[in-house]
């Protein structure tokens, strides 16, 4: 599918403190009783925001303040275990469209790619100055831009990295695949009817 | 030009690249489940799309199933609506299902390889990271997102890009009482659990010559919980001679040349590597996770870290972090923690020699009041040979509950969870938060006699001690 070319995203910013964040914590597995994707976005991190009883525990993503983000802010290792693409699903459904971490696991990047979710990386030193200014200015604009790859926040910005594949998908907007795959079948014939156990 | 296993399987599944410069991969073989396929299913539809090679797809039901009822519909309404999902669309699509009634259904990483389905040479993709599972057989064996899984139904290949190699030779005989499991969660506390991301994973050395097919299988299982979306080891005698005779396994003259295509796959020996590491197998310890990363494990005999002991901040908040939710002090002791809940199962140790080597040694012992102990068959197949043999009533006696095939207490997809903040030896593969299905459940990770250890005496033991394992 050809989607809309993604060169930047901009928005507000929420940091989740942490590394190795998992996808039971971004969305945990007894919510994946589904057979669609829809309402997944009410799910997002459910655990980190929710006590037991259901009431909203201290949380950035509880706090008003940052209610309209539309860009994460977390640590190492982020989107790390379970394959589910439930994970980055809940994310775009719960209304963000980027996330920066200092690196991601990789099941989880291609599955964010995939869905145009933009997954950046940056040094420890510069998320963690990102952070200090959103917290002290919640309604900061901040842009990912993957031309350059910088982030910007306010008049500032450091440099991010994305691997280059991915890149030229989200600028190129077919980061859908499918349709390239589709137009490969008869090569993809060829190339299974050289396997012996390819065959019916 | 020499070639690894992974290269190799690599060309031969190549069909060409893209424009953003990944490649095309045929994936051969595709197994799915009910959680991570009928979305995909549901784009298919949307897009008005079939399945390209339907004899290539196989199905089972492992996540949503209750162990504990086996009578449909379920007491539970979205995982009775989850099961027929699948069953329609494998019957719309005409895919092979395993289905419940099959006696073959069971935790999908275990059906393919005991149904001679996982074959070396080969790719196999699933919706689950446990995938890396049948790369014990020699395949490139990954997880994959929903939207790929509709990729392979459309096209029968995924987008990827080419990983690197890391060799991971483990040489030398593994101490009595230290297990497979034992030597991949060693492997993830060294190299961490980002340290394989990027890279496929070969485990090769005397060990792994030396190791059943289900001991390579479970090291295989958790290559993911250290980064590594594939982990591999090269078919040898061991894996033609566990592939002979099961039902989808070459017969006759296509077995022999299928013998001989496997072996052409073998890495080749003076091929080279991204990155090599090497491990002695004597270093390796009965091994328990204390924190919330597979990576965060200790030996038996050791202490858990200090606070301080994290070489950078990000480190020490991880630590910091782990035991607050642990609810442990830093630098205590690993043995004698107090556990509610043992699991032995999962697609890491659900096969017929975990349950053989537990009930080897819990003859004659009791599970310790107040623990809840259940073990849990990762197969149909492996609970009709397992009751064959009578291991069943072995563990009843001991005061385990004997279950029906699934992944029960891994994941908290199904009935089985845990309560509140009960701390569980489990014999699965995460204890991340939350993971055994309460929000503040706490999760040790564990090989199956080690679990068996800490349900008899109710605390994190040493299994060679409390049975007498001979050292």
């Amino acid at each position: 599918m050809s989607s809309t070319s993604i060169k930047q995203v901009t928005g507000k910013g929420v940091f989740v403190p942490g590394d190795d964040i998992d996808t039971d914590r971004i969305i945990p597995a007894r919510f994946m009783k589904c057979i669609t994707f829809d309402g997944l976005g009410d799910y997002l991190f459910y655990d980190v925001r929710k006590t037991e009883t259901g009431d909203d525990k201290k949380h950035n993503l509880n706090d008003p303040r940052f209610a309209d983000a539309s860009i994460l802010v977390s640590g190492n290792n982020f989107g790390c275990g379970s394959s589910r693409e439930h994970a980055p699903q809940s994310i775009l459904r719960a209304g963000y469209k980027a996330v920066i971490a200092g690196s991601f696991a990789e099941i989880f990047f291609g599955n964010s790619t995939n869905l145009g979710v933009v997954c950046v990386t940056a040094s420890d030193q510069d998320r963690e100055i990102l952070k200090d200014a959103i917290e002290l200015n919640p309604e900061l604009e901040i842009t990912i831009d993957l031309e350059d790859h910088k982030v910007w926040y306010g008049d500032q910005s450091f440099p991010c990295a994305i691997k280059p594949g991915a890149r030229d998908s989200l600028l190129s907007g077919n980061y859908d695949p499918l349709n390239e795959l589709m137009t490969g079948a008869p090569e993809v014939a060829k190339v299974a009817d050289a396997l012996a156990y390819m065959q019916a | 030009m020499s070639k690894s296993l992974f290269e190799k399987v690599w060309d031969a599944h190549s069909v060409r690249q893209l424009a953003n410069g990944q490649t095309q991969l045929l994936i051969g073989t595709h197994l799915i489940h009910e959680v991570t396929s009928p979305q995909a299913f549901g784009m298919l539809r949307d897009k008005g799309l079939k399945v390209q090679y339907p004899h290539r797809t196989f199905a089972t039901v492992d996540h949503i199933v209750p162990t504990n009822e086996s009578i449909e519909p379920y007491s539970d309404p979205l995982a009775q609506g989850m099961i027929e999902e699948l069953r329609k669309n494998c019957v719309d699509n005409n895919v092979t299902f395993f289905d419940t009634n099959t006696g073959k259904q069971g935790i999908v990483h275990i059906v393919g390889p005991e149904q001679g389905i996982t074959q070396p040479g080969t790719t196999i993709a699933c919706g689950d990271s446990h995938t890396a599972t049948h790369g014990a057989f020699g395949a490139i064996a990954f997880g994959i997102g929903t939207s790929q899984v509709r990729d392979v139904l459309a096209t029968q290949t995924i987008a990827l890009n080419k990983l690197k190699v890391r060799r991971i030779n483990v040489n030398g005989e593994l101490a009595p009482g230290v297990y497979a499991k034992d030597v991949i969660l060693h492997i993830i506390r060294l190299l961490g659990t980002q340290g394989g991301t990027g890279y496929a994973y070969e485990y090769a050395g005397s060990t792994f010559d030396n190791f059943t097919m289900e001991e390579r299988m479970t090291v295989c299982n958790m290559s993911i919980e250290g980064g590594a979306r594939v982990g591999y080891v090269n078919p040898d005698a061991t894996t033609f001679e566990y592939l002979k005779g099961r039902p989808y396994s070459p017969t006759g003259e296509a077995w022999d040349a299928a013998v001989e295509s496997w072996k052409s796959f073998a890495s080749d020996e003076d091929c080279e590597y991204d990155d090599v590491v090497n491990i002695e197998a004597s270093e390796i310890q009965p091994t328990v996770t204390w924190g919330i990363t597979p990576g965060q494990g200790v030996g038996i005999d050791q202490n858990l870290p200090l606070i301080a002991d994290g070489a950078t901040l990000s480190d020490r908040e991880s630590i910091a972090e782990a035991l607050e939710y642990m609810q442990f002090e830093e630098g205590s002791a690993i043995k004698g923690k107090k556990i509610d809940v043992a699991f032995i199962g999962s697609c890491t140790n659900g096969r017929l020699s975990d349950f053989q080597e537990v009930a080897r040694y819990i003859e004659g012992h009791k599970v310790a009041d107040g623990v809840q102990a259940i073990i849990v068959p990762g197969s149909q197949v492996v609970a009709k040979i397992a009751e064959g043999l009578g291991l069943d009533k072995i563990f009843i006696e001991a005061g385990f509950e004997w279950r029906a095939a699934g992944c029960s207490m891994c994941l908290a997809m199904n009935p089985d969870k845990l309560i509140g903040d009960q701390l569980c030896a489990s014999s699965s593969n995460r204890n991340f938060k939350g993971r055994q299905g309460s929000p503040t459940g706490r999760t040790m990770l564990m090989s199956p006699l080690m679990v068996a250890a800490a349900a008899v005496t109710g605390e994190v033991s040493d299994a060679r001690e409390v049975f007498g394992v001979l050292v």
